[in-house]
């Protein structure tokens, strides 16, 4: 007999941490501790990047953009990392749960990544005279803030959102397999035309007074992530259930009329 | 293999027989390249070097156009529902369509190349060029586009989202495609050539899966 | 005991966040046909979609006794939408041996299943110039042409009068004495000979 089982969800610790019910409880109390995480985080950080750490030789204090540049290009990465186990989550499992963390690091995604283009811009003004240079990371940067928006557009374009999460799961799978494609060719198209000035946007040699800061600086960004991340998916649940809790009263009233 | 080569026939024929908004697409394809010498003043020089690049914008362009009329009207008027209880399974249906989808789409637009390389000045050894990096690049474009209109399918507002997801991963065919060219003045453009055709592997293996995929969440 | 072609089991299907169908159960058995009936928005197209494979159950089960355990569930089944899938720009024989291909049949005989649906003369035109009725026919001959044990007809009779509807009729009743087995939803009635079941559903619920 040819069977078509529905799946049953299993019991277990994971199921337990993430089904939207229960990580609305848990979550709940975690927020605040992070914030205050955060906060000092960042205070230990930028107290480093500002005093603790000495000004470059050749770049002066400009250089200290660094320390918001570096750490923004690394989590426009990791979210789209986030936002791939997410998509093979809502695919392969059709986890609830992996439908929101999706659909809540889309726009981090895009801001971390404008971020660090924008930083990366201000850095290279003062220090080689334009706001904007066709070297390879800065390309391979900007599209990626392309894909990211695409991906947002996607999400606004459908009504029905668990319809959405899997369709633009497929397009994140898709996009994780191109972005290295992607920079693979905006490296060679760049070593093909040769650019006057090369660019070198991570910095001076590392050296640990300025590892520390930078290392300080990304644990604070990556927790700002983690925190915001989280504020949005709970954010989507509430959402999602407003909107579940209308369409119930609508048919209630479509009764009673 | 009689239903893989049941599709190519069948969307060959409808292409041909409707073939209106094929010569369009042409059309359109043509119209861009001349527009560009008017953006950019008619200095013979600067447009033959600028030549490769208004080809493959143009041809970039007009299959950018030319994606949805791949997947609507099957999703539309229940044909795709009844793929899904075919005899092959629907990625070979995809992969037909798509290959029907380029003899349709690309290669009139690469026979239309020399009315290009003549209004740019392109001379005999570019345009070859030109012509050999579509034969190998298009099937790229139509593959990603071929992605793009089936996540697409099913939206009533989703105009203009497939052309910002495509171009993006269109980026690299763009690049190799004209890189052979820049490659060429130095002596070689063999290596812009294999990337080509390597990317257009790689999307033509791709996209029947994930475009089923698209395909078979988007009939739910 | 026969073993039933057909078996659902507390299927509850979910479509677009909302609870569509409700804890079904039913058998269908070789030789039977089984309507279903209910209002609009009842859930009748979702349930046949849910059996067509088209849409994932929540929770519950649906087996099919497959004829040929080698070939996939899909090969069995023939949907028939409200949707044709007739293509204007070919003619008449040129969709019907399109479907026959695809599905399979490549020796199919085109011309006495369009006979058999009454456009037999009509073999050459353009199908897009058929009338609904014809078009609908059309659709159907498909499942003359391409013989599959379960039908799943979605409002079969909706764009035909009272010969057409007959016609269908006869021809679910002869698939019926074939051994195959029809699930049918529609809100007119469908004089069927063999095995019937009804089934009647109301916001997704028996």
């Amino acid at each position: 007999m040819a069977d078509t089982h529905a799946k049953t969800v299993e019991p277990g610790w994971f199921t337990r941490i993430a089904h939207p019910g229960m990580f609305m409880g848990w979550s709940r109390h975690v927020i605040v501790p992070l914030i205050v995480i955060t906060t000092l985080a960042f205070a230990v950080g930028l107290f480093y990047a500002f005093y603790g750490s000495p000004a470059d030789y050749q770049m002066g204090d400009t250089v200290r953009m660094m320390y918001v540049h570096v750490p923004s290009a690394w989590l426009s990465q990791f979210c789209y990392a986030i936002m791939f186990c997410s998509a093979i989550g809502t695919l392969v499992w059709r986890h609830p749960m992996a439908d929101v963390s999706q659909k809540a690091a889309a726009p981090l995604g895009a801001a971390f990544t404008a971020l660090a283009l924008f930083t990366g811009s201000m850095w290279g003004r003062p220090t080689w005279g334009t706001f904007w240079e066709w070297d390879g990371r800065m390309t391979s940067t900007l599209v990626l803030l392309f894909i990211y928006l695409g991906l947002i557009a996607l999400w606004r374009a459908f009504d029905d959102q668990l319809k959405a999460a899997r369709i633009v799961a497929v397009i994140t799978l898709v996009g994780a397999i191109n972005i290295p494609v992607i920079k693979f060719s905006v490296d060679w198209w760049q070593t093909l035309h040769q650019p006057a000035s090369v660019f070198r946007l991570d910095g001076p040699t590392v050296d640990s007074s300025i590892l520390i800061p930078l290392l300080v600086m990304t644990l604070a960004f990556s927790l700002l992530f983690l925190t915001l991340h989280l504020v949005r998916m709970r954010t989507e649940i509430t959402r999602r259930r407003i909107r579940s809790l209308e369409i119930a009263q609508a048919r209630a009233a479509g009764d009673a009329a | 293999m009689t239903g893989f080569f049941a599709v190519i026939g069948r969307d060959l024929r409808l292409g041909l027989r409707q073939g209106g908004d094929l010569l369009t697409l042409v059309l359109f394809f043509v119209i861009v390249g001349v527009l560009m010498p008017f953006a950019v003043g008619p200095d013979k020089t600067l447009l033959a070097r600028l030549a490769p690049a208004i080809v493959w914008v143009a041809a970039l362009l007009a299959q950018l156009l030319s994606h949805d009329r791949l997947f609507r009207t099957d999703f539309e008027d229940g044909s795709l529902v009844l793929f899904r209880h075919a005899a092959l399974p629907l990625e070979a249906i995809v992969a037909a369509k798509l290959i029907a989808h380029w003899l349709l789409t690309c290669l009139p637009l690469i026979v239309a190349t020399p009315v290009l390389a003549l209004v740019l000045g392109m001379d005999g050894p570019a345009f070859r060029l030109a012509a050999l990096s579509l034969v190998l690049g298009t099937p790229a474009l139509a593959g990603f586009g071929a992605i793009g209109a089936a996540v697409t399918v099913g939206l009533k507002r989703g105009g203009l989202v497939a052309p910002v997801l495509v171009l993006p991963l269109s980026l690299p065919v763009l690049i190799f495609g004209t890189g052979a060219f820049d490659v060429a003045r130095l002596g070689g453009s063999s290596q812009a050539l294999l990337l080509l055709a390597a990317l257009s592997l790689l999307s033509m293996v791709l996209a029947p899966f994930a475009a089923a995929l698209a395909l078979k969440i988007s009939g739910e | 005991m026969v073993e039933p072609g057909l078996s659902v089991d507390a299927l509850t299907v979910v479509r677009g966040g909302r609870v569509i169908l409700t804890d079904l159960s039913f058998d269908v058995a070789p030789g039977e046909a089984l309507l279903v009936r209910g209002p609009n928005g009842a859930g009748k197209s979702s349930l046949l979609m849910a059996l067509a494979g088209l849409l994932d159950p929540e929770a519950g089960r649906i087996a099919h006794a497959k004829p040929d355990p080698e070939a996939p569930v899909h090969a069995h089944i023939h949907y028939v939408a409200q949707t044709p899938a007739i293509k204007s720009g070919l003619s008449v024989h040129e969709n019907l041996r399109f479907w026959a291909d695809v599905f399979g049949a490549r020796g199919a005989d085109i011309a006495s299943a369009l006979n058999r649906a009454g456009l037999g003369r009509l073999d050459g035109i353009d199908a897009g110039l058929l009338s609904t009725g014809q078009t609908r026919r059309l659709a159907l001959a498909r499942l003359v042409a391409v013989p599959r044990s379960l039908w799943l007809l979605d409002e079969p009779t909706n764009a035909l009068d009272a010969s057409g509807a007959a016609w269908v009729a006869d021809l679910v009743s002869a698939h019926l004495a074939g051994g195959g087995m029809a699930v049918i939803a529609t809100h007119l009635d469908v004089p069927l000979v063999g095995a019937v079941k009804t089934l009647t559903l109301d916001r997704g619920r028996v």
